[in-house]
């Protein structure tokens, strides 16, 4: 980190480290109960470990002055990609241990934190916010600078989202295995975590703006309406859903504003379009930068990019609902879920249309290039879960698949489909050029992870498929004296081959992720001096 | 002044000629914008895609128009097919109870005996009933009625409380140490014995399935001053007051030396949870008549 700031950005930097020391301290003291004692001691090492850091070189020799603002400040992206790496690995194994513990539940541990119900959110929190965030700060700052010919507004904000964010992640990730929780799917964190990542994301909105607004290109690129589409909706609904009443300041335990059915609306609001902003918009950023990159090829329709981001931006936050068909919400609310959710597929398909029809008179890279091979699948993903997605918010198509596996298939072939191999394919793109290399140090390792990734999808996608239709129809049978025709414990048993599956084919996709990461690791450490980036050179900058 | 539909205006455009670059691959040319290298076509917008957006729209006003869409300050519309999910709810839970209606209502009826030898009766309701026993039983019990440690089997000859379909169906309404009402059981901690006398009780309790238990042992007399008022003389059980035979095979938490011990010094109280809220009587007298023919499926 101090390599890339000046002397007078480590003594600002040792100053916000002497801030983050006392508040875990603060916190530390005042805790009544463990996890929130915990968390300040988290915050208070992190604290101290940066005063070290950066106090120690504090009169070190500072990066040539004006050399630097000629380049793009990549260190953050950088780090961000390690930090996505390193959950990859966290966020996986958690998900294939608690996948093999529902085919072999004995093998739970006798401790609470290792149980089911804890480890859960530890997989969920690790795959989304820390693989997925990561990965999208990183590869935005990465995007930004380059479609803007800007060097980021400020040297010291980028370490401030990146290290805040992830300790708001080990805050979440750390609470749940304690017990620590909200109970609200996907944003389990606790109340003081939360207003923490609030902070932390006002600043990357603000690092955002403030350098798109010294671009020296006179229009806005794709890919940045879709990253600050992310940022500024994903703003919106942390807040709105994590309004909350702490029990006491000095302890971790809240309880939300809203009450009942409404509760559960924005609890779905909240986390529906937290797959379309955090898992979709965010990343069709990444697609529409590193795609036609990586390819050489210009994007096939700029008009059709216009009609997929607003239809996305307008339909997405309609269709929460279509999570609580047949439940107590009103059925008006329900219908509109389901037909916004119907027009949203248009919008979708245009977008993974677009993607597809860029790579013509490229299509011999694809064949070639496991890297671009990696955005192509990306986006055929991403339509045909937006195509399933869109088919499940129908309402009787719903009471057949809700509350199945089938849901958990859906989701993963958008998560591991979609979103992890367009990250693999920016990280792919990324690492090379910060390494000053032509290539990735195991060049073949890379068509190595891109076969096991997309067999354990398949894998696990088909599983899930077969899994969830079982269990709706086995759910709903009834025999001609009007019983049903199977108890609930018969629909268990009958998981067992589809759930053993399951983890063997997350277990090829964890293992595609950790050659991923082993290979990065090696790519950087034969970094070259010498310096690959194609990029365009940067616009003459006023001083920082 | 440039007319603004002028080519020659448009960004990346030629100012002399108006021309803009052309890709080769697809003959389109580009809308002139430049990111780091990375151009846009300027594809004429897709009528597929037009056509699909419109047909999705006619989808959605079709579906606002006959069902249940759009607040209206305090009310909605409520569609032309006058569709309400809670009534929908109902009717549909009724139409399959009225399918069930013709064989279940005899079960209402407690005469056990008549009932189980209606064969008609039985082959019609018994698949229905092992449904019930699987949901809301097997999770104890075991899926076949063969229990497991805490819990007693039930496709065996040896009861707690009486195996008759009627005591079966009353311990199945009121549980066993559950609420105030319930069949009540307690195996008491004989904590207060020296540890030598608790030994020779083990001993002796250990043998008495074996029937190698010697009847003037000091095991054997602390076992008919102590224990016999519930296990009955020589542990033969039977009295159907929640005390197990112990000279059966059948065991509940074991009856090895650790086991036995460890019961001795803390006592037992096993809870069953009584059903009467959640099932119905009708319900609860399958489960019974159930529960009888479990001995014949066992093994």
């Amino acid at each position: 980190m101090h390599p890339s700031l000046t002397n007078a950005e480590r003594q600002i930097g040792l100053g916000l480290a002497v801030g983050l020391a006392l508040l875990g301290l603060a916190m530390a003291a005042m805790a009544r109960d463990g996890a929130m004692a915990v968390h300040g001691a988290i915050a208070l090492a992190l604290g101290l470990g940066l005063v070290f850091r950066l106090g120690g070189a504090l009169y070190d020799a500072a990066p040539a002055g004006p050399d630097r603002a000629a380049r793009y400040d990549d260190a953050p992206t950088r780090f961000g990609i390690t930090m996505t790496l390193a959950w990859a690995m966290i966020g996986m194994g958690a998900g294939i241990w608690v996948a093999a513990l529902l085919y072999w539940p004995e093998g739970t541990p006798p401790w609470p934190a290792t149980s089911f119900g804890r480890l859960r959110p530890v997989h969920t929190t690790g795959i989304i916010f820390g693989f997925g965030g990561n990965a999208l700060i990183a590869t935005s700052f990465w995007v930004l600078q380059r479609t803007a010919r800007a060097r980021l507004a400020d040297a010291i904000s980028p370490w401030v989202v990146l290290i805040g964010y992830n300790l708001f992640c080990t805050w979440a990730v750390t609470g749940y295995l304690m017990g620590s929780t909200q109970s609200k799917e996907y944003a389990e964190a606790e109340w003081y975590a939360d207003l923490w990542l609030v902070v932390v994301w006002v600043i990357y909105f603000a690092l955002y703006l403030r350098t798109l607004a010294r671009r020296a290109e006179p229009h806005i690129y794709v890919a940045n309406w879709y990253y600050m589409a992310f940022i500024l909706v994903v703003a919106m609904l942390h807040i709105v859903n994590n309004i909350a009443l702490p029990v006491s300041l000095a302890g971790a335990k809240s309880y939300t504003v809203w009450a009942g059915v409404q509760d559960a609306m924005i609890q779905w609001w909240y986390g529906h379009n937290a797959v379309a902003f955090f898992l979709t918009a965010g990343f069709l950023g990444m697609l529409y930068y590193f795609l036609p990159v990586r390819s050489g090829r210009p994007i096939w329709s700029y008009r059709l990019s216009i009609l997929s981001f607003w239809g996305i931006v307008f339909f997405y936050i309609w269709v929460g609902s279509h999570h609580l068909h047949y439940t107590a919400l009103p059925y008006w609310v329900q219908t509109l879920g389901m037909t916004f959710s119907v027009m949203l597929l248009v919008p979708s398909w245009a977008s993974a249309g677009n993607a597809i029809a860029t790579l013509n008179g490229a299509w011999g890279r694809v064949r070639d290039d496991a890297t671009l091979r990696f955005m192509f699948v990306a986006a055929v993903f991403y339509g045909l879960s937006t195509f399933e997605g869109s088919f499940l918010a129908i309402r009787p198509v719903n009471s057949l698949s809700h509350y199945t596996d089938w849901t958990v298939g859906h989701v993963h072939s958008g998560t591991l489909g979609w979103v992890a191999m367009i990250i693999f394919g920016a990280i792919y793109t990324i690492v090379p050029q910060l390494a000053g290399r032509e290539a990735m140090a195991w060049p073949k390792a890379v068509e190595w992870h891109f076969w096991l990734a997309v067999l354990g999808t398949l894998v696990y996608v088909i599983a899930m498929w077969n899994a969830g239709i079982t269990q709706g129809l086995m759910w709903r049978t009834y025999d001609a004296n009007g019983a049903l025709s199977y108890s609930f414990l018969q629909s268990v048993q009958a998981m067992a081959p589809y759930y053993l599956l399951r983890t063997i084919g997350g277990l090829m996709f964890l293992t595609g992720a950790a050659i991923c990461a082993l290979n990065c690791r090696a790519t950087l450490r034969a970094a070259t001096a010498r310096d690959l980036r194609n990029d365009r050179p940067l616009a003459a900058q006023p001083a920082e | 002044m440039r007319n603004p539909s002028d080519p020659r205006a448009l960004p990346g455009a030629d100012p002399h000629t108006g021309n803009r670059l052309v890709d080769p691959v697809t003959g389109y040319d580009t809308t002139g914008h430049d990111w780091g290298g990375i151009r846009e076509l300027n594809t004429p917008f897709p009528r597929i895609a037009v056509i699909a957006l419109l047909l999705t729209f006619l989808y959605s006003v079709i579906t606002w128009i006959l069902l249940p869409a759009w607040p209206t300050g305090n009310d909605y519309t409520r569609g032309l097919l006058g569709l309400d999910q809670g009534r929908m709810a109902r009717d549909g839970y009724q139409a399959v109870d009225a399918t069930r209606q013709g064989w279940l209502a005899g079960f209402s009826d407690p005469d056990f005996a008549a009932l189980a030898s209606d064969d008609l009766l039985m082959a019609q309701a018994m698949p229905a009933a092992a449904r019930l026993f699987a949901d809301n039983c097997a999770a104890c019990h075991g899926d076949a009625g063969a229990g497991g440690p805490g819990f007693p089997a039930l496709n065996d000859a040896d009861w707690l409380w009486g195996g008759a379909p009627e005591t079966v169906a009353e311990t199945i309404a009121l549980g066993i140490n559950a609420t105030d009402n319930s069949r009540f059981a307690e195996m008491a901690a004989f904590d207060w014995l020296e540890p030598a006398e608790r030994q020779a009780l083990v001993d002796h309790v250990v043998a008495l399935p074996q029937g190698t238990a010697a009847t003037d042992s000091p095991g054997a007399v602390l076992f008919a001053d102590n224990c016999a008022a519930c296990h009955g003389d020589g542990g033969t059980g039977g009295l159907m007051t929640g005390a197990p035979s112990l000279a059966d095979g059948a065991v509940i938490y074991g009856q090895d030396a650790a086991a036995v011990r460890t019961t001795l010094r803390h006592g037992r109280r096993g809870v069953m949870p009584g059903w009467s809220g959640r099932l119905s009587g009708t319900e609860i007298n399958l489960l019974a008549l159930y529960v009888a023919t479990l001995p014949e499926a066992a093994p």
